[in-house]
């Protein structure tokens, strides 16, 4: 096959101006969801140790439901499926007048699906807590949620800072399912500098090392904070 | 290094060039005459050109010419059973894939421009058509300029989306919110569910949509041409020797009148799963179909 | 878009049922090929030998800080350019998944070799087996049994994430449901009823890894 190289391609207007847009629409649907996934995934994470029966039912019934359907499948449900099944009014409103309808769908979809994995992390974190900890927060005449607010949770997400980072790049590379619905991210950028020019090559590679180049900044950042949230003789494996 | 392998590679193939005989085929023919298999790339939402029909095997106007193709290339090759294998394409897909040799033709409803044969190659043109809106009667938009305001869906990919996007910016058209979907049914749904004012491809795919529409009568096509668009089959470049097969068995059906029928098939009675489209052949194809009946 | 339409599901189920074949296919074949693929890649970067770490090491951070979607995208151009022949959709994917896969199971197979104590592998040594020998008949299947459910865990995602294959038109079972879907304009029903499917098999095999964990630590 003759293939002509051409990566000055990636430097020349608009493909350029293509590319940065892509790296902002990532960071921003990626950064929005994290917020979602992080306060919701909290939630549900501590509602998933409290003693309430019901509150954990409900709160696993969530884990359960959004990490065993694929993610794209959840993508096109929040799209194409929840404005038909709210009132007519507001599905109007979600497909014409929302901001940003395609990016605002992924936001809520990748939130609301990092956040039941976030939930685990958070769960784990807390019952990595020796119980005894919690019995002397008791003991010294603290509520239980008193015991949440100033032990529990401080502690929990110290320990956890490893496998947040990895969730929070999860939702990095994740948010490029959000091109399915139409969001300009990188690599729906790199599809369509390949459309107008027909170099796949130079603008696959140019999106494979974006998202290279983040994922080490990201890592060697988190290194760093790692290293001084780290409470000596706690720790939870990383990944798992 | 490179160099010296450059040249054994081209010493290699002149050689190769004077030992073979005169029977024995190159390029994509010979593919297809060594794996006993020919694979046509389909769209699978260009009504009435190459679509999924109701028991789910591609049908449609292209594909028609296709297994006129497929028939011509089995009697050139001189084969007693051919595999035609099917792949779905994209507006996205169908060029890189007809590049990097994954399928021999590609039978959709592909426009065949000169930026275009910098990649591919195209067969003689079947079809003639160009960029039009389809909007719902209700929303009152004529023309491209009413769209201020509103919103389009656009497929990725399409000649269609380079029309609008630059009719847009020349006429200085404010504020018209764009969705990129990836193919025509998913870019009518989106009308059809009032997420966009309009969807904008070819008029004649246009008036397909609008055939297999659940209420017909709400949709319009509307507005002036915006671009000229001619198909063809897309097959792979510097390949004379299969373009000519696929040439040869359009300008036979061309000149023996067989295209007519095939015509009135697809375009003037109803169609597997859709109603019929009613566009009588126009004076610009008729022309094509005669320009173009090469004899033998 | 009307009243929910069972009748756009029954008629569509030969359909989606034979991409529900090709997604288990697929699963089945990347699972055992980044299985395999996997084991090797954790052994390097055990081996202690300095350039084998570095590449396993690299393998596995380059795959895992890409989208599943990139890499799905440049074996669907790529492969076919490198080979110099068509290679079908299918093939593609499975490359794509296998080299993919194989960095998140590589982490899962070193983390159960490590949990092999290295008396294990010293007895082996003194036994007068060499390395192949202690790692194919004392560690790794020990490894791999300790190691089953957290496997499968993985091979569950891994189903889930087979469904990605839609961008490439590979007719999986999605791709079948949103086909169908669009052609007769049956989104609400179709999606729904795929995200039923996925939901029943993902959270019913998550069931049976939790009975096998429970199982093995009797």
């Amino acid at each position: 096959m003759k293939y002509n190289w051409n990566w000055g391609i990636l430097f020349e207007e608009p493909y350029f101006g293509w590319l940065v847009s892509g790296i902002e629409w990532t960071l921003i649907v990626s950064a929005i969801a994290w917020i979602i996934a992080f306060s919701l995934g909290s939630l549900v994470g501590v509602a998933r140790t409290v003693n309430s029966m019901p509150v954990r039912a409900v709160a696993t019934a969530y884990v359960e439901l959004f990490r065993n359907i694929p993610l794209l499948v959840q993508m096109f449900i929040w799209f194409y499926v929840v404005p038909e099944l709210v009132p007519d009014g507001l599905g109007r409103w979600m497909k014409r007048d929302m901001p940003f309808p395609e990016a605002t769908s992924a936001i809520l979809c990748l939130g609301t699906y990092t956040a039941s994995r976030v939930a685990e992390q958070v769960r784990a974190g807390i019952e990595s807590i020796p119980r005894g900890q919690t019995a002397a927060g008791l003991a010294m005449g603290l509520t239980l949620a008193q015991v949440y607010r100033y032990l529990l949770v401080p502690v929990g997400y110290r320990i956890i800072v490893p496998p947040l980072t990895s969730e929070f790049l999860t939702i990095f590379k994740n948010s490029s399912l959000a091109l399915t619905i139409g969001v300009g991210e990188v690599l729906m950028q790199a599809r369509q500098i390949e459309n107008y020019t027909f170099q796949g090559f130079e603008a696959f590679t140019a999106a494979t090392l974006i998202y290279v180049v983040v994922t080490l900044i990201v890592v060697f950042a988190m290194d760093r904070i790692e290293k001084r949230a780290r409470i000596p003789g706690y720790g939870v494996q990383r990944g798992q | 290094m490179l160099k010296k392998m450059m040249i054994l590679a081209a010493a290699g193939s002149v050689l190769g060039a004077f030992s073979a005989s005169a029977a024995d085929f190159y390029g994509t023919l010979q593919k297809i005459k060594e794996s006993g298999t020919i694979v046509l790339g389909h769209r699978e939402s260009s009504v009435p050109f190459a679509y999924v029909g109701p028991d789910q095997k591609p049908i449609g106007y292209s594909m028609d010419l296709c297994m006129k193709v497929v028939e011509a290339v089995k009697a050139e090759l001189k084969l007693d059973t051919l595999n035609v294998k099917y792949v779905p394409v994209t507006p996205q897909t169908r060029i890189p894939l007809i590049a990097n040799g994954n399928i021999n033709l590609e039978c959709g409803s592909t426009t065949n421009n000169l930026t275009r044969q910098q990649q591919v190659d195209f067969a003689h043109t079947t079809f003639i058509t160009g960029t039009k809106l389809l909007v719902k009667k209700a929303s009152g938009i004529k023309e491209v300029e009413d769209l201020k305001g509103k919103s389009i869906a656009l497929a990725q990919g399409t000649t269609n989306e380079r029309a609008i996007k630059e009719t847009i910016a020349k006429l200085g058209i404010a504020d018209v919110k764009i969705l990129n979907v990836k193919d025509h049914a998913e870019g009518f749904l989106a009308l059809e569910t009032d997420r966009v004012d309009a969807y904008s491809t070819d008029h004649i795919l246009l008036f397909g949509l609008i055939s297999k529409a659940k209420s017909p009568a709400d949709y319009a096509v509307t507005g002036r041409f915006l671009s000229f668009d001619p198909y063809a089959l897309m097959l792979s470049r510097d390949d004379s020797a299969f373009r000519l097969v696929v040439n040869k068995t359009l300008a036979g059906l061309f000149r023996s009148g067989e295209i007519e029928p095939l015509y009135t098939k697809w375009f003037m009675s109803p169609i597997p799963g859709g109603s019929a489209l009613n566009v009588p052949m126009d004076e610009t194809l008729k022309t094509n179909f005669m320009v173009q009946a090469f004899p033998e | 878009m009307g009243a929910f339409d069972f009748g756009a599901i029954t008629r569509a189920l030969p359909y989606l049922w034979d991409g529900m074949q090709l997604s288990l296919l697929l699963t089945g074949l990347s699972a055992a090929g980044s299985i395999v693929l996997g084991t090797i890649l954790a052994l390097m970067r055990l081996s202690g030998i300095k350039p084998l770490q570095w590449i396993g090491a690299t393998w596995v951070n380059f795959f895992r800080s890409l989208p599943l979607l990139l890499v799905i995208f440049w074996f669907y151009f790529l492969v076919p350019l490198i080979a110099q022949r068509q290679v079908d959709a299918f093939q593609s994917a499975l490359v794509g998944f296998v080299l993919f896969e194989a960095a998140y199971y590589c982490e899962i197979m070193r983390s159960g070799i490590q949990s092999i104590s290295r008396g294990q592998a010293w007895a082996g040594y003194a036994l007068g087996l060499r390395y192949s020998q202690t790692m194919r008949f004392i560690v790794l299947p020990q490894a791999f049994r300790n190691m089953l459910p957290v496997l499968l865990t993985q091979t569950i995602i891994l189903f889930q994430d087979t469904s990605l294959v839609f961008v490439v038109g590979l007719a999986d079972f999605m791709t079948s449901a949103v086909t169908v879907a669009q052609r007769d304009g049956r989104l609400m029903e179709l999606y729904i009823f795929a995200a039923a499917v996925y939901f029943l098999m993902c959270y019913g095999a998550s069931l049976y890894v939790k009975f096998l964990q429970k199982k093995m630590h009797q």
